[in-house]
């Protein structure tokens, strides 16, 4: 889709076997993977799923349990400091000092990570300009919005010039404008570096990123491009159909519809939905099929004289990502209560750890 | 080298904040008011004076200690930064002594803020130059222990006020101590005394004597405690 061709290098990360546990709790594992040199990846998971964990392990801010994780060829255990020097992370939550203005924070950043001192104002513009904080370097972070806040936070991660940049969630929380501006930051960042992102927002991933790990219960569920996904998948496509039948109600209106659509070639299943809009005659379609069939479904309900105001095609990576990870409609809402209730659980355990640690 | 990076960014951040002059004023009117007190007593000698003077400040150094290491890393924890610590090049060590430096130069500097009323002891009565030295030695060594105490507490504990608490009764425990070498008969008494942060080993830099194992006793405390934090941090990398 117009990005540039990258030939891919000699292996940055490498992980096997690796598991993490927070007491009796699995987390992640077992999960092997490699990320190629030049690579942007997307690690994509539902909530609790492990990403955060993993990309922590990557910038030796958790340790492994067990297995092997080198990132440029140190392991992460026995040379942390070496992977550090390598590895520009930003967690989910920037780590900024809210009294310091963006200069200072940044050259401070610099100087903790090696960078010598008579290179710190040159590395510190640079990556002001890359990430266009040139306007706010003066002011103190506290005063910035949330979108400069996460510039800022990307700026510290790229400061020193790794070799690895690990961004967790990098756009939660901004709006539309700012999500476009750090969709840019982050594929300015190709080519200089491997970047390994993580976001549960689908979208996203397909829009930055060269290759998808799906994870999935601590483990590698799926590793590959959207088309392969898609390949993979067999996947159709989902066709939302707003409709109205003059003097019939909703539901006639829908059953009349489904009628109209039932037997086409390509089309799978019907599902008649709650209308989305109000009005007499009204109903919402969804209409799973084999493949782009829309001109077909939109001719055979006018000849049905079914009026048809809105057709609109579900995000097709959505999809596949549930359907990846097994989700049907009712079973993906418990399932995703359950990871929310093992989340929750395990947060509870953690500050019931971190209780006990304070305690004793 | 990174140890001195972290400790000049928490001097900065406590001459920005008014938490660090706040503390120090503090302990500074706390300090005049106490030597006001001891010196209204006209019967004292000078040199009774100035021990006097040793004696209270350990007051003071105890509250602006423990009150300026509560945020070193349990402020970091909370607002999540420590993770720009953790994931820097730097050894855990290094991050632990940047901090520690930064309290203690801060309740060095206070200490040394105070020196006008010994200069006043000095002036108008008649004590040495080496009691002066001594006592400032004794009351920097003691700083430094408490900082040290505050900042294992620090690592214990995401919240400051936590960190406060569990510090305030470390030290209180280590001074009463002594209460407990009364208490019991030989040779544990002798155990305890001299284990005690205040009493046997502070006194004899009060009155101006300058003993080795007392300096050892004051050194060795402070390094037992900052090796605590230092193992809590890598501890935190393995849960």
């Amino acid at each position: 889709m117009g990005r540039p061709v990258i030939i891919f290098g000699n292996p940055v990360i490498e992980i096997q076997e690796l598991y993490k546990y927070y007491g009796d709790r699995r987390a992640i594992g077992p999960l092997s993977t490699t990320i190629a040199q030049g690579e942007v990846v997307g690690l994509l998971g539902l909530n609790g799923a492990g990403k955060t964990t993993t990309l922590r392990v990557l910038a030796c801010d958790l340790l492994p349990t067990s297995g092997s994780v080198r990132v440029a060829g140190f392991d992460v255990v026995e040379r942390s400091d070496e992977v550090r020097a390598k590895v520009g992370y930003l967690p989910d939550r920037p780590p900024l000092y809210d009294d310091m203005s963006v200069r200072e924070y940044l050259a401070y950043a610099a100087r903790l990570r090696n960078v010598p001192s008579a290179q710190v104002n040159r590395r510190v513009a640079e990556v002001q300009e890359l990430t266009e904080l040139g306007d706010v370097a003066g002011q103190l972070i506290g005063s910035l919005s949330h979108g400069f806040k996460q510039r800022v936070g990307i700026a510290q991660a790229i400061v020193h010039g790794p070799e690895l940049v690990v961004l967790d969630e990098p756009i939660s929380g901004l709006d539309p404008v700012q999500i476009m501006e750090m969709r840019e930051l982050v594929r300015g960042l190709r080519g200089a570096h491997t970047v390994v992102v993580s976001s549960h927002i689908l979208t996203e991933i397909s829009e930055t990123c060269d290759r998808i790990l799906v994870i999935d219960d601590g483990k590698i569920a799926w590793s590959g491009t959207e088309a392969e996904l898609s390949a993979t998948l067999k996947q159709g496509m989902r066709v939302t159909l707003t409709l109205r039948a003059s003097g019939l109600s909703a539901k006639a209106a829908g059953e009349k519809a489904s009628a109209a659509l039932s037997g086409l070639e390509g089309v799978r299943e019907i599902e008649v939905l709650e209308p989305n809009e109000l009005g007499t005659g009204i109903a919402s379609l969804r209409v799973t099929t084999t493949a782009d069939v829309r001109e077909t479904l939109t001719r055979s309900l006018v000849q049905a004289e079914v009026g048809v105001l809105q057709v609109s095609k579900e995000k097709e990576l959505e999809n596949m990502f549930l359907e990846l990870l097994g989700e049907g409609e009712q079973p993906g809402r418990k399932r995703r209560k359950k990871k929310q209730a093992d989340a929750d659980a395990a947060s509870h355990a953690g500050t019931a750890t971190e209780t006990n640690r304070e305690r004793a | 080298m990174r140890a001195l990076t972290i400790a000049r960014r928490e001097l900065y951040a406590y001459t920005r904040s008014p938490l660090g002059s706040a503390i120090i004023a503090a302990a500074l009117l706390v300090d005049g008011i106490l030597f006001y007190y001891a010196s209204v007593d006209t019967k004292k000698l000078s040199a009774q004076l100035l021990a006097q003077f040793f004696y209270d400040s350990t007051a003071a150094t105890m509250g602006a200690g423990l009150l300026l290491s509560m945020r070193l890393l349990a402020e970091e924890r909370q607002s999540g930064t420590i993770t720009l610590l953790n994931t820097a090049p730097i050894r855990d060590r290094d991050i632990v002594l940047g901090k520690f430096l930064s309290a203690f130069g801060m309740l060095t500097v206070m200490n040394l803020l105070t020196i006008y009323m010994p200069l006043m002891v000095y002036v108008r009565g008649k004590v040495s130059v080496g009691q002066i030295a001594v006592g400032y030695v004794g009351l920097t060594l003691f700083g430094a222990a408490v900082t040290a105490i505050g900042l294992f507490a620090s690592s214990l504990a995401r919240s400051q006020v936590v960190a406060l608490i569990i510090g305030a009764v470390m030290v209180a425990s280590l001074i009463l101590l002594w209460v407990v070498a009364r208490a019991v008969d030989p040779p544990f008494n002798t155990f305890f005394s001299g284990l005690a942060l205040h009493h046997e080993n502070y006194r004899p830099f009060m009155t101006g004597t300058l003993q080795f194992d007392r300096v050892a006793y004051y050194l060795t405390l402070t390094y037992f405690f900052l090796l605590a934090a230092t193992k809590v941090l890598e501890a935190r990398r393995w849960r």
